[in-house]
């Protein structure tokens, strides 16, 4: 079993303000959707989700605050799956709610060190 | 209580007392000596009460005798000590050795106990064997019986268990605020297991698994009554015992043959317990982290209530899916596939039960037959009948049996 890491990025402005129902109902598919990896046990990391604030550092010690809210694709958080191969650990991510506001999901391979 | 259930209750509560507070006065090493003493007062107690009856305070009486007997033993040693080791410093004068049987020192010394005896260095299932035999004053015959295997395999066990935990020189004391943080979740883990061991029987033996429980319970109430073992783990598992055990009763009938969740008597599940549990819930649930134990409690909590209501599955399927994320089984796993059938739908949940594929388990394969039922009753039989021969015991055949007559009558 090799282990993957899922990168969530979305775009900040479309990221669904629903009423607290709606919000909910939002964090129930998250969770259906991680659950249904930890119950196959190919979940390593449930992960963590990103806060908007943080500094990007560029060569030459600049420092700007950002990523900025506007970036269409903003990562916003992250997991680790395990699985045998590339294409099964894509195929857990098939189903990932991001994908219900316009998110997308990078599946990246680990190099253990 | 009369002299005939006198003395099996008193030698139920009150021989491991003086077992754990001579074990913890003398050391590992003396485990043999200890139960010995323990079990010659008990001789002598039967012997002097069916002649004469019990005395007044039957406790007290014991506990002079076991005193008493103790003296005796390390005079003999003392003796042997002076003529056969003459250079052995320290040997203490007999007649002041003092056997603290206190209600403080027994609980000390059963929380001593207890660490002792679920140490990682013996494997899980020797723990539960040394647990019944020295915390809970099983023989070899009865925990043989229970498991169904014969004295010899159990008795070596044991004898394996206590000489290991004298090799790697365990010592017998109240454990300390790192022990506890390093050691209650495997500590708890034995008091689970055992406490499985009467809940899910596998065996006909109904009343010796019933006393598996009542044991497990009892052990557990020691961690609560010690101030340094009473966290909220603690408290969760004495609540889900509390909420499994209300349902002992209900689960078997009159021919000894296990009645399913959804088909017992309501009326018969104890409402006593019930409410203990939910008390030790609460003080479970004061905590800060958020341990399996108080997920499954609260699993538990929510099966107290028969009624199906889309609130209760909804919280079970949120319940399972944290107690995955913590750590998998195969049996969270499908039973919170179960709850996902109840909660989502069946499809939904049939499709997640594919991608799960434990095909090796009965259990997986009875929940399929579940899931299918009205939506292809023949693939339902298909999946019944695979778990029937796959089934570990005569209950899961029988309930496997009824199944498939359900669905055979049924499709005429």
């Amino acid at each position: 079993m090799k282990r993957f890491l899922l990168i969530y990025r979305y775009d900040s402005n479309a990221l669904p303000k629903g009423s607290p129902e709606e919000l909910q109902a939002m964090t129930k598919k998250w969770m259906d959707w991680i659950g249904g990896i930890a119950a196959q046990d190919k979940l390593d990391d449930r992960g963590n989700r990103l806060e908007f604030a943080g500094n990007m550092i560029r060569p030459n010690q600049v420092i700007t605050d950002g990523p900025y809210t506007e970036v269409k694709e903003l990562i916003g958080g992250y997991s680790i799956v395990k699985s045998d191969s590339l294409g099964e650990a894509t195929v857990l991510a098939l189903n990932c709610p991001i994908f219900m506001y316009g998110g997308n999901v990078e599946v990246r391979p680990i190099n253990e060190l | 209580m009369d002299d005939q259930h006198l003395i099996p209750h008193l030698f139920r509560t009150e021989y491991r007392k003086i077992v754990a507070v001579l074990c913890k006065r003398f050391g590992i090493d003396q485990i043999a000596i200890a139960e010995d003493i323990a079990g010659e007062t008990f001789l002598l107690a039967s012997e002097a009460w069916g002649l004469k009856g019990a005395p007044e305070n039957p406790t007290a009486w014991l506990y002079t005798v076991a005193k008493n007997k103790t003296r005796d033993q390390i005079k003999h040693r003392a003796v042997f000590m002076k003529n056969v080791v003459p250079e052995i410093k320290g040997v203490q004068d007999p007649d002041e050795v003092d056997i603290d049987l206190s209600v403080g020192n027994i609980k000390d010394s059963q929380l001593a106990m207890i660490f002792a005896v679920c140490h990682p260095c013996i494997s899980q299932e020797a723990q539960i064997g040394l647990a019944l035999n020295i915390l809970c004053g099983f023989g070899v015959a009865e925990i043989a019986h229970a498991f169904l295997t014969n004295k010899e395999v159990i008795y070596k066990r044991l004898q394996r268990s206590k000489e290991k935990l004298r090799s790697e020189m365990i010592k017998i004391e109240p454990p300390t605020l790192t022990e506890v943080n390093e050691r209650l979740e495997s500590v708890l883990m034995t008091l689970y297991l055992l406490f499985n061991e009467g809940y899910y029987s596998g065996s006909q033996e109904t009343s010796i698994r019933t006393e598996f429980c009542i044991e497990a319970m009892q052990l557990n109430r020691i961690l609560i009554d010690n101030d340094i073992s009473n966290t909220p783990s603690a408290n969760a598992l004495f609540s889900l015992m509390c909420f499994q055990s209300s349902r002992l009763t209900a689960r078997t009938d009159e021919h000894g043959e296990s009645i399913l969740y959804d088909d017992q008597d309501v009326s018969s599940w104890d409402q006593q317990l019930i409410e203990k549990g939910n008390y030790y819930l609460n003080q479970a649930l004061k905590g800060t982290r958020l341990s399996k134990y108080q997920l499954e409690a609260t699993i538990a909590f929510w099966h107290t209530n028969k009624e199906d209501t889309q609130e209760k599955w909804e919280s079970i399927l949120q319940l399972y899916n944290r107690l995955l994320l913590i750590e998998y089984s195969p049996i969270v796993a499908l039973s919170r596939t179960y709850a996902l059938a109840k909660a989502n739908g069946k499809r939904e949940a049939l499709i997640e039960a594919g991608k799960i594929g434990l095909t090796d388990y009965p259990l997986y394969h009875s929940l399929l037959g579940n899931l299918y039922t009205d939506i292809d009753n023949s693939k339902a039989i298909e999946h019944y009948r695979t778990a029937l021969k796959l089934a570990r015991s005569n209950s899961e055949r029988k309930a496997m049996e009824k199944e498939i007559a359900k669905l055979t009558n049924a499709e005429g």
